[in-house]
């Protein structure tokens, strides 16, 4: 969907972009991840044309993006910022209708979509006519993201869109990101500087340093197969969690033993990864928890114990991957 | 106070059309500029916050422009543009152009380039993110840049009664001219309120919030276009011939009041400051000026006076006014003053204005070669005995008046001089005087007469033909009053007078004011 070739940007004598190329599947979420500097954000802005390259080109469905005018293809992609970017002189939905104005929507199409975003991004419609200063942060990015969202471009583009928010906040933004189906249809390119999100959010992550792209992968690749002690050392402080985040139970179920005691009707899909597992033991009033595996239609009841065993079975095998 | 305040009322009342049309002038003149400022300021601002490196020079050059004093800036306009409204719009605007060139860049530059970002990754043309984006957030500072400029277009504008432009400034520089300070307050006060209330009015506009200031912006030409159009509602010119009088002229019974009375002239009539009349009447701007008899530029510029045949302008006999105070104090001072007694008659004072107004040549200059030409020049002895404060009033043949006074002190006696040119008028010399600000300056019986003492209608009648008496009465006048000695007159007799042009007063067969009234009669 999205092809990058040989991508470079030059500032005078400084390379921000050196030799980068990618590709992007359609649907597929990838993530540019990287120190502040390493050209990742360079990468984005090209995407849209807001900055011309050096070298290189980009094509979007086949098509040199070079071939539209910019304002035109800016209309037929999303684009998140990290500080949301909202016009402060702008009502909630007149910034939401931006684009929609843009390619001339009628009044009662632009309403129509308002509201539907709104609904499914958890913002209460009294907010439509309050302005950008008096919402909080996490209101103000779901406002950014439904201004993205309103004229369903195939393709949006995120530069660090949730790095101006708080933990807690984040943690909730991700997860109704990872359960918005506007989003699951999209093809998106997000930076961010965060290993947390970046393996949270990414189908697939691109770590780049110095301008030049180090490995791209998915999250396994990159953890348990690192390209170099640059990826690894990238990754060491958050390994732990990371790992938990990204093995799911479906790797580890030929490991399991079933205990065979089920006590309760609640079921937790194989496609969950350890972390998620480990955190639904804290609120269950049992001493299992139910696991089924979608592909062969499998419960296994499982203890917490039989669960870290399993765990540690695995992280000791050869990689093969 | 309360006597004071009620005459300035009385005042107020009395020419309450004049100061209305006079504020609507001044309003009109405030706005016009203000908004031709802002059609050239706005887009210039634009483009210096787009082309950062135009910036320097732009702004630059208007904060010079700036800093030119306004009454230069208002001569510098009259050979390009002549006299009225033109160059005083112009110069007003010139002065309005820093403050929103400014304020635009500063404004638009300052919008928060996340949101500038996001307004062109979402598809909006240049022009799209200036107008709905850059402009609505810098408004609140371009708004500020334009009541600035407001308030000082307000306070120049006074000036454009300089250049027959109209506005408060006729009250306010008549009034300094006549020593009275009722006519001054009746243009400063409004002036002043003026500038008062729409700084008040502006400073709401800029409170308004954000999404008010979107219809603010439109309703605010409309506004500006409503108040710039007040000046052409009392500019509706009619007549054939046009009058130029000083503001002090306008205000005089000696002046275009005995006109009226006296004669029954009337003529159509602007109010001009006096070092742009005479060039004015040359340039067929002005037809009928109110000039002084010896002025150099009579002769210049071909100009000739017609004859007074009812009498209304005393004699203007010119004699230096000495405070008592300085005579004890330099007993030298007098006998050194009275040298020049007798000496300068009309014809030689003409020459040497002449050369002052005409010939460009230094009053230093033109001072020595008359005292050279009588044998009374001596070198200075460069004594220390105290200082003579010499005032004289601002223009030419004061200043020529003041050096040859210098000279002869500085030549004679061991006394040192320090001059206090361009006081201004009569009003402000005066003060200087009886305030002990300066020793001496030289005025005139005529002045004296109306303009100071204010004597009473019938005295006036009676004395006001015989030049002997005129002196007589104010010389004790003076003395009585204000412990003010007039010595010995100096000989020229600078009378107003009316004026034309040689050519066209030929043609239309005028000598005389009575018959410039029959004239103009019977062409209506």
């Amino acid at each position: 969907m999205i092809k990058a070739d040989n991508l470079s940007k030059h500032f005078g004598a400084v390379k921000a972009v050196d030799n980068v190329s990618f590709e992007v599947a359609e649907g597929e979420t990838m993530v540019l991840l990287g120190t502040s500097g390493c050209g990742k954000t360079t990468t984005l802005k090209m995407l849209n044309r807001l900055i011309e390259p050096s070298e290189g080109s980009i094509s979007i469905n086949g098509k040199n993006i070079k071939s539209q005018e910019p304002e035109e293809l800016r209309r037929g992609i999303g684009y998140v910022l990290q500080n949301n970017g909202l016009f402060p002189h702008y009502t909630v939905a007149e910034n939401i209708a931006i684009v929609p104005k843009l390619l001339k929507w009628n009044k009662a199409k632009t309403q129509k979509r308002t509201t539907e975003l709104l609904e499914k991004l958890h913002l209460s419609s009294q907010y439509l006519s309050a302005y950008p200063n008096e919402l909080s942060g996490g209101q103000q990015q779901r406002v950014g993201l439904a201004r993205a969202l309103v004229a369903d471009a195939p393709v949006l583009l995120m530069d660090e869109p949730f790095g101006a928010l708080d933990n807690v906040t984040r943690t909730k933004i991700h997860a109704e990101f990872k359960a918005l189906d506007e989003l699951k249809r999209k093809t998106i390119i997000m930076v961010t500087h965060d290993v947390q999100e970046a393996f949270t959010l990414g189908d697939r992550v691109t770590i780049m340093d110095k301008g030049r792209i180090v490995q791209q992968g998915t999250p396994q690749q990159l953890l348990f197969s690192p390209a170099n002690s640059f990826v690894s050392d990238f990754l060491k402080e958050q390994r732990l969690q990371l790992e938990l985040r990204t093995i799911k139970l479906v790797n580890l179920w030929n490991k399991l033993t079933d205990t065979g005691r089920k006590t309760h009707t609640d079921l937790l899909s194989a496609e969950e990864d350890m972390w998620t597992a480990m955190e639904s033991f804290k609120f269950t009033r049992h001493d299992n928890i139910n696991i089924i595996n979608q592909d062969s239609r499998e419960i296994k009841s499982v203890s917490f114990e039989d669960l870290m065993g399993a765990y540690n079975q695995y992280k000791k095998q050869p990689r093969h991957e | 106070m309360n006597e004071q305040q009620q005459t300035l009322l009385d005042f107020m009342r009395q020419q309450s059309d004049k100061l209305l049309s006079q504020t609507l002038e001044h309003i009109g003149l405030t706005f016009i500029s203000l908004l031709i400022a802002v059609i050239i300021g706005l887009p210039l601002g634009i483009i210096i916050a787009r082309k950062k490196q135009l910036s320097g020079t732009v702004l630059g050059i208007a904060g010079v422009l700036q800093t030119i004093p306004s009454i230069a800036l208002l001569g510098f306009m009259i050979p390009v543009l002549g006299i009225g409204p033109k160059p005083a719009i112009v110069a007003l605007l010139l002065y309005a152009l820093l403050p929103i060139i400014r304020n635009t860049y500063t404004g638009i530059t300052g919008v928060d380039a996340v949101v500038k970002e996001a307004a062109v990754a979402m598809g909006m043309s240049k022009w799209q993110v200036l107008k709905q984006v850059e402009l609505p957030l810098a408004m609140p500072v371009i708004l500020a840049g334009i009541r600035t400029a407001t308030v000082i277009n307000v306070g120049v504008a006074t000036l454009a009664s300089y250049i027959a432009a109209g506005g408060l400034g006729e009250f306010i520089f008549g009034g300094i001219s006549l020593n009275n300070t009722n006519m001054i307050l009746a243009g400063a006060i409004p002036a002043a309120l003026l500038a008062i209330i729409f700084d008040f009015l502006l400073s709401l506009v800029q409170k308004l919030n954000l999404k008010k200031v979107k219809t603010g912006a439109y309703a605010l030409p409309v506004v500006t276009l409503l108040l710039a159009s007040f000046y052409f509602i009392p500019s509706a010119y009619g007549g054939k011939l046009t009058a130029g009088f000083t503001p002090e002229f306008m205000g005089r019974q000696d002046g275009n009041l005995g006109l009226r009375e006296k004669y029954g002239l009337k003529i159509h009539t602007i109010v001009i400051n006096d070092a742009v009349m005479y060039k004015a009447a040359y340039e067929q701007e002005l037809d009928v000026i109110s000039g002084y008899s010896t002025d150099g530029r009579l002769k210049a510029y071909n100009l000739v006076v017609l004859e007074d045949d009812k009498h209304i302008f005393p004699p203007y006999y010119a004699a230096p006014i000495v405070s008592e105070a300085a005579l004890t104090k330099f007993p030298e001072l007098e006998k050194t003053l009275n040298l020049l007694a007798g000496t300068i008659t009309d014809s030689i004072m003409t020459e040497l204005n002449y050369r002052t107004d005409y010939l460009h040549q230094t009053p230093e200059r033109v001072a020595k070669d008359f005292l050279e030409s009588k044998h009374l020049y001596k070198p200075a002895r460069n004594g220390k005995a105290g200082i003579i404060r010499i005032g004289s009033k601002i223009f030419g043949e004061q200043y020529i008046l003041a050096n040859i006074y210098a000279m002869l002190i500085k030549g004679y006696t061991d006394y040192d001089v320090s001059t206090k040119t361009g006081l201004g008028g009569t009003k402000i010399c005066f003060d200087a005087l009886t305030n002990n600000q300066i020793d001496f300056y030289p005025e005139y019986t005529g002045t004296g007469l109306l303009a100071i003492l204010q004597a009473p209608a019938e005295t006036v009648n009676k004395i006001i033909s015989d030049k002997e008496s005129t002196y007589n009465y104010v010389k004790a006048e003076f003395n009585r009053r204000y412990s003010i000695k007039w010595l010995t007159p100096i000989g020229f007799n600078n009378a107003y007078a009316l004026m034309m042009r040689q050519k066209q007063a030929r043609e239309l067969n005028v000598k005389t004011i009575s018959e410039l009234k029959n004239h103009l009669d019977s062409n209506k």
